[in-house]
């Protein structure tokens, strides 16, 4: 939700032929590329190492004096645990397949922001302080010495990779350069190295329950809201239960839905829909967040934080575990959550209670993401659609870097948007699916003192979004991840001016045709229907 | 730089071998006792190396899932790219190491103007192909030297290989690809201001070392022919630990074993063992079934977590008052 800034930086996009020596690990952090600092009260308030003020402009980083020790220490034992971070160190073969896949190298033109450049950034440690070469022939056979300068160097790099997996794509061993990120953050947190823009949410989601720190009382406010729009829109009473034992379904969704716009129109999709089909459900304003900022810091606080969903629908005495749109939410509950908190032996197996379809695929985790429940429904033809409703919008998805490359979700959320909209457009084959770019502004990036790099980031997707609004008059851009919600609009101003940014779940809405509604004159954000769009 | 210093460590070890002959007990260190003591080191060095890539724990399931998910019966899957079975992503797997699957995505971006584009880039693709095949057949093609009887497969390997029929003997279609590839990837290695940029000492010491081997071969069986049976004789010997010094090797044979022997022992410690990671690799060998099917991570431990209880307790006034549920009576 970046503010449309007061002046804009002028970006120029150009691909140079990089200079200079890579194994120097000096950075300019230069205003608008990096973040800034966390800050000591959050850092206590999950008991992590190392809290103190700092900034990374700051000459002295003020590290703990035994900060080398540390760093080697965490490196070899996530060597031991990690079989991916000991053959991502090991194997490399610098064939440059991954080098222009990152869209923070396409925007930036940083050598560095290569993925194999990246990755060397610690391979190189790895090598002098782990490998019998390294310690033998130090820079011939490819190692460096790890000094303060070497951490800057960390935080500034591994603050630039949005963890999303594009370039393991393209990797002939499969090395992915997010899991070598996600380690290597960990290790920075060790000695008290993080950014403000993740460890304020994680905070604030450990002890509040969500990462924007909403009470449970404004929680309940937020929502009593939104079914009071729904009542303005529908004419319908809409009933949004919290914290209610018994339910069939715990729903889980990413905080800025019921907080933060566009998000707030997905929000609204999903309650008509439950309200349609009169799904036996709940919210929980302790698991009152489905998104997990722990993700982007440590597996350890992704794991905390994962930990309230299990527990609340054990204790709410659930059947099975719905979840909203979110990308990085849906790694950690497809990859990782069943692993870390389970076994979910307190669940049941998931069934549509309207379709009575089963969902195997999640027999284990026992929770479906919103979109294969969803289109279950259409397939089941449980739903009555008018996608003219939707008619004044042309549409192009962008695949959320997690869903597509960390779970294979690709075919679901367009099935609901082609019979949601008739107006819909691929963007080019080589952007989407498991090749889709990262809006530039994930894994805890996007925040506003880092705009500059996001913009360019997020260049490569805005460049295949300009291309479908100059081929098809493309105006609005949809996705199924919050941190999308909240940074896409930012990067269309910028880059494709006119482009407005929506969930699949609004799309829905607006074409849901309700059971005793009255007349829709307005779709979910209060525009008014195309002329002769509501006669269904 | 970097370039420069591995082919001087190429040199250096062509002139070793070449001047071995010519020092009293060179051609035995070269023939007998280097080959031994490479070959132990290769056997040795690969099992420590996937022992412990093996042994090392994989927590997560964390495979890249590059295609559409098994979700709901009536959407097609991308089987291999998105394997939901162990026995798919041995497909995968396999499909990635017989044909380098991930390469032929290749492309190469291009930006000017603010506008990014991209054009296909299958180049390194063929050269990756052309090398590692060329260097398996070669490596099969020798077993001519190792065994005897001469496995059946060997001449028809060779008949094949030669089937241009240019000259004699045939020119083998392996060797030509073997040497073509080779100079690619140097060439683009030099060439390519992003790969120059972050190519290390070990990036052309090891494309050197094997166009040294592949040099040496061609120039023995092509050109400085030297005395077949006497090599089958000294390799047949090796392999039967009766080994036995030719009386007069030819300098090109002494680089050339000496060349693989360097190879032998350079291998397991350095990337070019990532033969064995394409099978390793955990994105690539898992089956995205994470949801279907409990991963366990054996190291799994507690952690801290806020919990209900803790949470209702702070929160228990503003829940009352805003009619929220409550579980404990006795937090006030
Ligand atoms: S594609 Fe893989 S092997 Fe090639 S340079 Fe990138 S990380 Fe290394
Ligand atoms: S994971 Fe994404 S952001 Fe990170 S290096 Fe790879 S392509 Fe770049």
């Amino acid at each position: 939700m970046g503010p449309i800034m007061s002046e804009k930086p002028v970006i120029d996009i150009a691909l140079k032929t990089p200079k200079g020596d890579w194994r120097d690990p000096r950075v300019d952090f230069r205003k608008g590329t990096f973040s800034y600092a966390s800050l000591p009260k959050d850092l206590s308030a999950l008991g992590l190492p190392n809290p103190r003020k700092w900034q990374p402009t700051d000459l002295d980083w003020q590290l703990p004096p035994d900060w080398k020790r540390i760093l080697l220490d965490g490196m070899k034992e996530r060597l031991e645990k990690y079989r991916s971070f000991r053959l991502f160190m090991d194997v490399c073969v610098r064939c440059g397949a991954c080098a222009d896949k990152c869209h923070f190298y396409l925007g930036s033109g940083d050598p560095k922001n290569m993925p194999f450049a990246r990755a060397e950034l610690v391979r190189s440690i790895y090598r002098r302080y782990f490998t019998l070469s390294g310690k033998l022939f130090g820079s011939l056979a490819g190692g460096r010495e790890l000094t303060e300068d070497v951490v800057k160097e960390w935080f500034y790099y591994f603050y630039q990779c949005t963890e999303c997996r594009r370039c393991s794509v393209y990797c002939p061993f499969g090395i992915d350069t997010a899991e070598i990120t996600m380690i290597v953050r960990e290790l920075l947190s060790l000695i008290g190295v993080s950014t403000h823009w993740i460890m304020e949410p994680a905070a604030k989601s450990f002890q509040v329950g969500n990462h924007l720190g909403i009470p449970p009382h404004a929680f309940k406010d937020s929502l009593e809201f939104a079914a009071d729009e729904l009542r303005d829109i529908t004419g319908l009473d809409i009933e949004i239960p919290i914290n209610r034992k018994g339910a069939e379904i715990l729903f889980v969704m990413p905080s800025a839905d019921y907080f933060a716009t566009p998000h707030y129109y997905t929000l609204l999709g999903y309650m008509m829909l439950f309200h349609e089909i009169g799904l036996d459900f709940t919210v929980s304003a302790y698991a009152s967040e489905g998104g997990n900022f722990g993700s982007f810091h440590s597996n350890d606080l992704m794991k905390s934080l994962n930990a309230k969903i299990y527990d609340e629908a054990r204790r709410l005495g659930v059947k099975w575990i719905l979840g909203g749109e979110c990308g990085h939410m849906w790694r950690v509950l497809h990859q990782y959550m069943d692993t870390m908190n389970g076994p979910a032996d307190f669940l049941e197996m998931p069934v549509s209670p309207i379709t009575g379809t089963r969902f195997e695929n999640a027999a284990s985790t026992r929770m479906v993401h919103i979109c294969e429940f969803t289109a279950d429904l259409i397939h089941h033809d449980k739903l009555k659609l008018d996608p003219s409703r939707n008619d004044p919008y042309v549409v192009t998805y962008h695949d959320s870097c997690n869903p597509s490359r960390g779970m294979g979700l690709l075919e679901e959320p367009r099935y609901v948007l082609k019979n949601a909209c008739n107006n819909f457009h691929e963007m080019p084959a080589s952007t989407i699916r498991e090749y889709t770019f990262c809006c530039g502004s994930g894994a805890g990036l996007g925040n506003d003192e880092n705009m500059e790099m996001r913009l360019r980031g997020g260049f490569p997707r805005a460049n295949a979004v300009r291309h479908v609004r100059e081929e098809h008059g493309v105006n609005l851009l949809t996705c199924i991840c919050a941190i999308d919600k909240a940074t896409l609009p930012t990067l269309m101003d910028y880059w494709v001016p006119g482009v407005q940014v929506a969930g699949v779940h609004e799309m829905l809405g607006n074409a849901l045709v309700m059971t005793g509604e009255k007349e829709r004159t307005v779709n979910l954000r209060g525009e008014p229907l195309a002329k002769g769009a509501a006669d269904a | 730089m970097n370039a420069l210093a591995a082919a001087a460590a190429v040199l250096v070890l062509m002139l070793v071998g070449a001047f071995a002959g010519a020092v009293p007990g060179g051609a035995a260190a070269v023939t007998v006792v280097i080959p031994y003591a490479a070959f132990l080191t290769l056997v040795i060095g690969v099992a420590w190396r996937v022992s412990q890539w093996a042994g090392t724990p994989v927590p997560y399931r964390i495979p890249t899932t590059c295609g559409q998910q098994r979700s709901l019966p009536w959407i097609a899957t991308a089987p291999v790219d998105n394997p939901d079975t162990g026995l798919m992503a041995a497909v995968r797997v396999a499909i990635e190491a017989l044909a380098f699957r991930s390469l032929l995505r290749n492309s190469r971006a291009h930006v000017s103007g603010n506008r990014l584009e991209f054009s296909e880039a299958r180049l390194l693709w063929l050269a990756a192909l052309a090398l590692h095949w060329s260097l398996l057949v070669i490596v099969l093609r020798h077993l001519r030297f190792a065994l005897q009887p001469v496995p059946f497969f060997v001449p028809l390997l060779e008949t094949f290989d030669g089937i241009l029929q240019i000259g004699a003997p045939a020119l083998l279609i392996t060797d030509i690809l073997v040497v073509a590839a080779l100079l690619f990837l140097l060439g683009r290695r030099l060439v390519n201001p992003l790969l120059r940029y972050l190519s290390l000492f070990t990036d052309y010491f090891a494309l050197l070392l094997l166009l040294g081997i592949a040099l040496s071969g061609i120039t023995m069986r092509y050109g400085a022919r030297v005395d077949i049976v006497s090599v089958k004789a000294l390799v047949l010997g090796l392999a039967s630990f009766r080994p036995a010094v030719p009386a007069a090797p030819s300098p090109v044979f002494l680089v050339h074993l000496l060349l693989v022997s360097a190879l032998a022992v350079y291998l397991p410690f350095s990337k070019l063992m990532h033969f064995g990671a394409v099978f390793l690799s955990p994105t690539r060998n898992l089956a995205n079934n994470s949801r279907r099917v409990r991963h366990v991570n054996p190291w799994n431990h507690p952690v801290p977590t806020h919990t209900y209880a803790e949470w209702e307790a702070e929160n228990a006034d503003v829940m009352r008052a805003a009619g929220l549920p409550l579980d404990g009576a006795d937090h006030v």
